[in-house]
């Protein structure tokens, strides 16, 4: 019988993200899987809102449709108390948040979720192949950032720059998403 | 070669390369830029197919979309087969082949034709009638017959090997047609700057321009000026120009549906290019310039190849260079056709004949006709059609009657007048309203932020059509947000202008005549077979329409609604607007399911979700199943073993040392705040609030109706915080319901939900030697029983990655839950594995998953349960909470129903002979005698053979069970009665002692 | 496919983001325990369908997830409003029928 608590320190586990360095290169767009970011999806109350900002770093957004970014953190307005906080400088939103004590929820999803990158002339169409919403840079400026759909799946959609996009989903319906866009961007660049 | 009747010098494809095609298995020459049918008449072929119900010869009605008789098919290889394609605007490309359908043997001699000699049999309302009796006869004689001679064309039999696409798009204006009005509208419009979209069915833009010799526009030919505007359009960023694009469907808030038919004009498709683009635009304003088709004239066997609307034949001469015939005849009731006898005459083609019904009108078309020296006659009526395969004469005679005079033709120029296309505007749900003077509806009450423009609103004249929608144009880009107004509206320098004509069927089809004289030609409805659907009691136009089938082709009726409407109402003797007219439906021509589905088939289809942990499971050669969309390890075969043998083995390789199985798919939400016990409290029947942390209970959620909706067990990381799992399928809506309650219900409670679902990767190790596989892996958690007794939860680490590590069995056995972060999965699995195998350990699926917990009497809520199951018939009443005051489904459980004597309560079932296995859902009774339908009492849930007990076993719900223990109940199969016995759910270690083992 | 405005996206959004969640302003009682039997079924069973306007619950589902209230016109299923969740239903309705 195993009682003691054993102390072993073998190499740690090899992380294996899904579709790890996948890319595609269409006429007018570029799909690229994004490396592994650090994420939390944060619930919380208005009130609790300033001191969340502060503890990480960015101001979390009231507005509908928008994101903030600073330091390599993105904070997505997800819905009028939730954000999706991403951090690409390798640091823990979620330490962050543990010390802070006013009401809120912080749940690490780091590798709940896939990035895409959607570059090039052609991202906006590309998208829209099969995304509902108007991604005109009057609709959906720089910056603007929302939950939706792409075909069947639900997506997080930022976009990043006039034109370039990052497509969020969840791990399992990376390959789905991939496939779409890939199949979406020669499409797009007919 | 130039094809013997293509006009030198005539039409707009002089340059063009030629293009050689087969139709029917001859060879023919046509040039790019041709359809398919101006390069048959190009040739001189007239005859295309035959009709649906009579196999009637037919020709070339039209040169549009309208096209109701040219239906042929397009052959690529043996896959790129499509039927129903109109010869009038498939575009000719080099070695394009086509057929003829809807004949046999051939198209000149068709066995079904005897359809037409034995038509008194087939009038209107035949199918209705004489397929009634008997009734039986209906389904195993008459439909099959009957659906093996109908139908027109025949299904490819192939997968469709193109590709779809599909495209969301949003605009300002969006404009619908690319005629003149179009264009001027369209300009208007993009010289604002706001964002516009031109879309127009043909390949060229230009609409009746193409036809109207006549049209002068900014110093240039009509047509050519089209083109010369529509290239600026192209040229801004704020315009998209599609060409080959119909729109079908015209739906809620300004959404349209369009059809871009991307590479079917194409010698060689495929690559890159999809078949067609499927574009689904929100329009902020949308401006209709759907133009207007023509009519064709009522008379007896006016379906004759070679008689055509003067439009068609004029589109032909002035666009392809094409003469329809080299001795033409005219029938008209209208100014139009004038114009096709005269640019005919002068290209060379004789004119037999202008057969005018029309007493003694007057115009400058009519002087330029007879100065040209062509006859002319007035008030007169063509009542006949001479020829077969070609028409050979039309038979005059004055319309108040009088002496026949027979004049050979070899083709018939007709026009009734021209009727708005108001279909897109009447699918927005506006209300088309009826002009006593010109005899047309037009649109008349708005129900969308949408204006029509040009022929489609009955708006007569080049420059008044230019007039109004370039005005339209403009306001519909200021609706829409534009605040510059600039640019200039087109100069008009010539127009041809008419309207006005005839309705319903001429004299010599007059109301007592028997002769065929077609209103629809694709369903062979004549005006005689309107007439006696109103005398059948038909009185409502909708009623007319069905009985008749009048506009219920694939053409929709768009040269014969009107007609049939006008015979109606003649018959009728009420005025038309009385009658009404039948209600405009999408598709406005045929769309191909292709361009429906779009982007979703293959891979593409629905989502497959696979686990971290797939790859390896894939590697070991498991044989996976769906669930929902998971793929999921089934079972792990090994060399030469089918799958009981594989299942077996797992199944005791399990409870004798232990088994890896993926649980990854298991539904995860994590439950956070400081009410999140509350919250538990209220979505589970169990008591929450004292659960320690770090310990864990199975929950059970129900419905407000006290059933079971789900279960799965929770573990408690700290006061505010749970870790809740669900059933794989249940993931989602468990969510939602979860979700539902705390908005809209609790919306007091401090607590929040997310699924972690794909966060965490589940390694289920289970087993006597389940700890000593994971133990050497783990730092920072005591294993012991004490420090982690069945049903705990600790947070620590594994192979150096953060774990959550629950202590939880699905089988009965010591059993450990490793939830690691999901890029982790696979290679944790990998160590655990590799431990496992110093101890024998297997890998196993959800069948042996399935038996296990079936040895156990462990429920699978949807299997097990069904939605009509509470707790109580589950035997899991342990699991509710008995001094709480709330919970959802606490007052559904209590219904009467719920907590009657005798409900199905679940129960083991034993067969007599061990070796049985029953069938799962297979029905139980009291009396294997008794007399069929037998009162059923139960039905089986679950039934394995289980190798650990050596015997089969099975759940099943069966009525009052837990009061039948011991009893004996029958099973009756197909093949036999099976006997079975009543039993405990518990069919191994039923004292549970492994769990600690 | 409809447009739907979302009272929190505080915008109009595709349908194909919304799931329909049925009825609105059907409460929960706060002592569901003692609910009579005839309580019980106008609470769960008994459900309106009405020709014209029904006020219901609808989810911006792949939005921002919250459940919001709609009131929309069954014969020419148009929304006329939607307002968030827990407000009373609306006084006046803006274009409603005669």
């Amino acid at each position: 019988m195993a009682k003691a608590i054993k102390i072993a320190a073998p190499a740690p586990a090899e992380r294996r993200a899904a579709l790890a360095g996948q890319e595609l290169s269409a006429a007018g767009v570029t799909l690229a899987v994004l490396p592994p970011a650090e994420r939390i999806s944060l619930r919380a109350p208005d009130a609790s809102i300033a001191a969340l900002s502060k503890a990480l770093g960015v101001t979390l957004p009231r507005k509908p449709k928008t994101s903030a970014s600073r330091a390599g953190r993105t904070a997505l307005w997800l819905g009028p108390d939730e954000w999706l906080v991403i951090d690409e400088a390798e640091k823990d939103p979620l330490a962050d948040c543990a010390k802070v004590t006013v009401l809120h929820s912080a749940v690490g999803i780091s590798h709940r979720n896939v990035a895409i990158s959607v570059t090039g002339p052609a991202a906006a169409t590309t998208i829209n192949s099969g995304c509902p919403q108007d991604l005109s840079l009057g609709a959906f400026p720089v910056g603007a950032a929302s939950r939706t759909i792409l075909g069947k799946v639900e997506i997080v959609l930022l976009r990043t720059a006039a034109d370039t996009f990052r497509v969020e989903c969840w791990r399992s319906f990376s390959d789905y998403v991939f496939t779409f866009l890939s199949e979406a961007a020669g499409d797009a660049a007919a | 070669m130039i094809a013997a009747f293509r006009i030198p010098g005539a039409g707009r494809l002089k340059q063009a390369e030629t293009a050689r095609f087969s139709f029917d298995g001859q060879s023919y020459s046509g040039v790019e830029g041709d359809t398919l049918a101006s390069a048959l008449l190009a040739n001189g072929v007239h005859l295309v197919g035959r009709s649906f119900k009579y196999h009637r010869p037919r020709g070339f009605l039209s040169a549009g979309a309208e096209e109701p008789n040219a239906l042929v098919e397009i052959k690529r290889d043996a896959a790129r087969k499509t039927p129903n394609v109109r010869a009038t605007v498939q575009e000719l490309y080099d070695g394009l082949t086509a057929q003829s359908q809807n004949r046999w043997p051939s198209l000149s001699f068709d066995v079904g034709a005897v359809n037409d000699i034995a038509s008194p049999l087939f009038s209107a309302g035949f199918y209705y009638k004489t397929f009634m009796w008997p009734k039986a006869a209906w389904k195993n004689f008459y439909e099959p017959k009957i659906r093996a001679a109908a139908g027109l064309g025949v299904a490819p039999d192939q997968p469709d090997p193109d590709h779809y696409s599909a495209r969301f798009a949003h605009c300002d204006v969006l404009v619908l047609g690319g005629g003149a009005a179009g264009i001027a509208a369209a300009l208007a419009a993009a010289e604002t700057g706001v964002r516009v979209i031109l879309a127009d069915e043909q390949a060229d833009f230009g609409g009746s321009l193409r036809f109207e010799s006549g049209a002068q526009i900014e110093g240039q030919d009509g047509f050519a000026w089209a083109q010369a505007a529509v290239a600026k359009l192209r040229d801004m960023d704020n315009v998209r120009v599609l060409s080959r694009t119909t729109a079908f469907g015209y739906y809620a808030q300004n959404f349209v549906g369009l059809v871009e038919r991307v590479s079917d004009h194409l010698r060689n498709p495929g690559g890159e290019l999809p078949r067609e683009r499927l574009w689904q635009v929100r329009a902020k304003r949308v401006v209709l310039a759907t133009g207007a088709i023509e009519r064709h004239m009522v008379f007896a066997d006016n379906d004759r190849p070679g008689i055509m609307l003067a439009s068609a034949a004029r589109t032909y001469l002035n666009h392809y260079g094409v003469a329809v015939g080299r001795n033409v005849g005219v029938y008209t009731a209208n100014d139009s056709a004038y114009a096709a006898a005269i640019d005919l005459k002068k290209a060379g083609v004789d004119v037999a004949a202008i057969i005018d019904l029309r007493d003694n009108p007057t115009g400058p078309v009519i002087d330029e006709a007879r100065a040209l020296g062509i006859e002319v006659n007035f008030g007169r009526a063509a009542i006949r059609a001479g020829g077969k395969l070609r028409v050979s004469s039309m038979t005059v005679q004055p319309k108040n009657g009088g002496g026949e005079r027979t004049i050979p033709v070899d083709a018939i120029l007709m026009s009734a007048g021209w009727t708005p296309s108001v279909h897109l505007f009447s699918q927005s749900r506006g209300k088309v309203a009826f002009n006593d003077e010109t005899k047309r509806f037009v649109p008349g009450t708005y129900a969308q932020d949408c204006v029509s423009v040009g022929a489609c609103n009955g708006t007569d004249g080049l420059s008044a059509t230019i007039d109004e929608a370039y005005a339209a144009g403009a306001k519909a880009a200021k609706d829409a947000g534009a605040s510059v107004v600039k640019g200039t509206k087109p100069k008009v320098d010539a127009s041809e202008s008419w309207s006005r004509g005839m309705l319903g069927a001429a004299p010599g089809a007059g109301p007592d005549t028997t002769v065929k004289a077609f209103v629809d030609f694709q369903n062979d409805v004549t005006a005689k077979d309107i007439r006696q659907a109103v005398h059948e009691g038909m009185h409502s136009i909708e009623h007319v329409k069905r009985f008749t089938t009048n506009g219920m082709a694939t053409d929709q009726g768009k040269t014969s609604n009107m007609h049939g409407l006008a015979i109606a109402a003649e018959t009728l003797g009420k005025p038309i607007p009385q009658v009404g007219l039948t209600t405009f439906r999408a598709p406005y021509t045929p769309v191909t399911f292709g361009s429906i589905i779009g982007h979703a088939r293959g891979p593409l289809f629905d989502p497959t979700r696979k686990t971290a942990i797939h790859p390896w499971a894939e590697a070991q050669g498991a044989v996976f199943e769906d669930v929902g969309q998971w793929k999921r390890a089934w079972y792990f075969p090994k060399a030469g073993e089918d799958m009981h043998a594989a299942v077996d083995r797992e199944c005791v390789t399990v409870r004798k040392t232990a088994g890896l199985f993926d649980a990854s798919t298991l539904g995860k939400i994590e439950v956070v705040g400081p009410d999140a016990a509350k919250f538990m409290e209220l979505l589970y029947t169990n008591p929450w609030e004292k659960l320690e942390p770090g310990r864990c209970r199975y929950g059970i959620m129900l419905r407000e109706d006290g059933f079971i909706y789900d279960d799965g067990v929770v573990g408690r990381l700290a006061p505010d915080r749970f870790h809740v799992t669900t059933t794989t399928g249940g993931a989602p809506r468990v969510m939602n319901h979860m979700e539902d309650y705390l908005q809209t219900e609790f919306p007091h409670l401090n607590v929040w939900l997310t699924s972690i679902t794909e966060q965490w990767a589940v390694i289920a190790v289970q087993g006597p030697k389940s700890r000593d596989i994971i133990a050497p892996l783990v730092e920072g958690i005591d294993m012991s029983d004490e420090a982690l007794p069945h049903m705990s939860v600790r947070e620590g680490r594994i192979c150096g990655v953060p774990t959550r590590l629950f202590r939880m069995s699905f089988t009965g056995e010591r059993g450990f839950e490793v939830n690691v972060p999901a890029d982790y999965g696979q290679a944790v699995w990998e160590a655990l594995w590799a431990e496992g195998q110093k101890h024998g350990a297997c890998a196993y699926g959800t069948e042996t998953m399935h038996v296990l917990r079936a040895e156990k009497g462990y429920i699978i809520v949807g299997q097990d349960t069904d939605g009509t199951v509470t707790p109580n018939d589950a035997g899991l009443d342990w699991a509710v909470g008995k001094k709480k005051t709330d919970f959802v489904g606490i007052r559904g459980m209590a219904r009467p129903d719920l907590v009657a004597k005798g409900r199905k309560q679940l129960v083991g079932l034993k067969t007599k002979d061990p070796k049985v296995v029953l069938e799962e859902g297979a029905q139980i009774v009291e009396d294997p005698k008794q007399a069929i339908p037998m009162k059923m009492i139960g039905h089986v849930t679950s039934s394995y053979w289980s190798e650990n007990c050596g015997r089969s076993i099975a759940l099943a719900l069966v009525a009052g069970g837990r009061d039948r223990m011991g009893e004996t109940l029958y099973v009756p199969m197909p093949d036999g009665t099976i006997e079975v016995e009543v039993t405990g759910m518990v069919f191994f270690d039923e004292k549970g002692e492994r769990l600690n083992g | 496919m409809l447009l739907i405005r979302c009272p929190y996206c505080e915008e109009e959004r595709p349908e194909l983001e919304f799931r329909n969640a049925g009825e609105a302003h059907i409460a929960r009682s706060a002592n569901m325990a003692g609910e009579t039997d005839d309580d019980f079924e106008k609470f769960f069973f008994i459900r309106s369908n009405p020709k014209g306007i029904i006020y219901e619950r609808w989810r911006h589902m792949h939005g921002c997830a919250r459940f919001f209230n709609a009131v929309r016109d069954t014969v020419s299923d148009k929304f006329l409003m939607t307002y968030k969740a827990g407000e009373p239903k609306p006084a006046k309705l803006p274009g409603a029928a005669k």
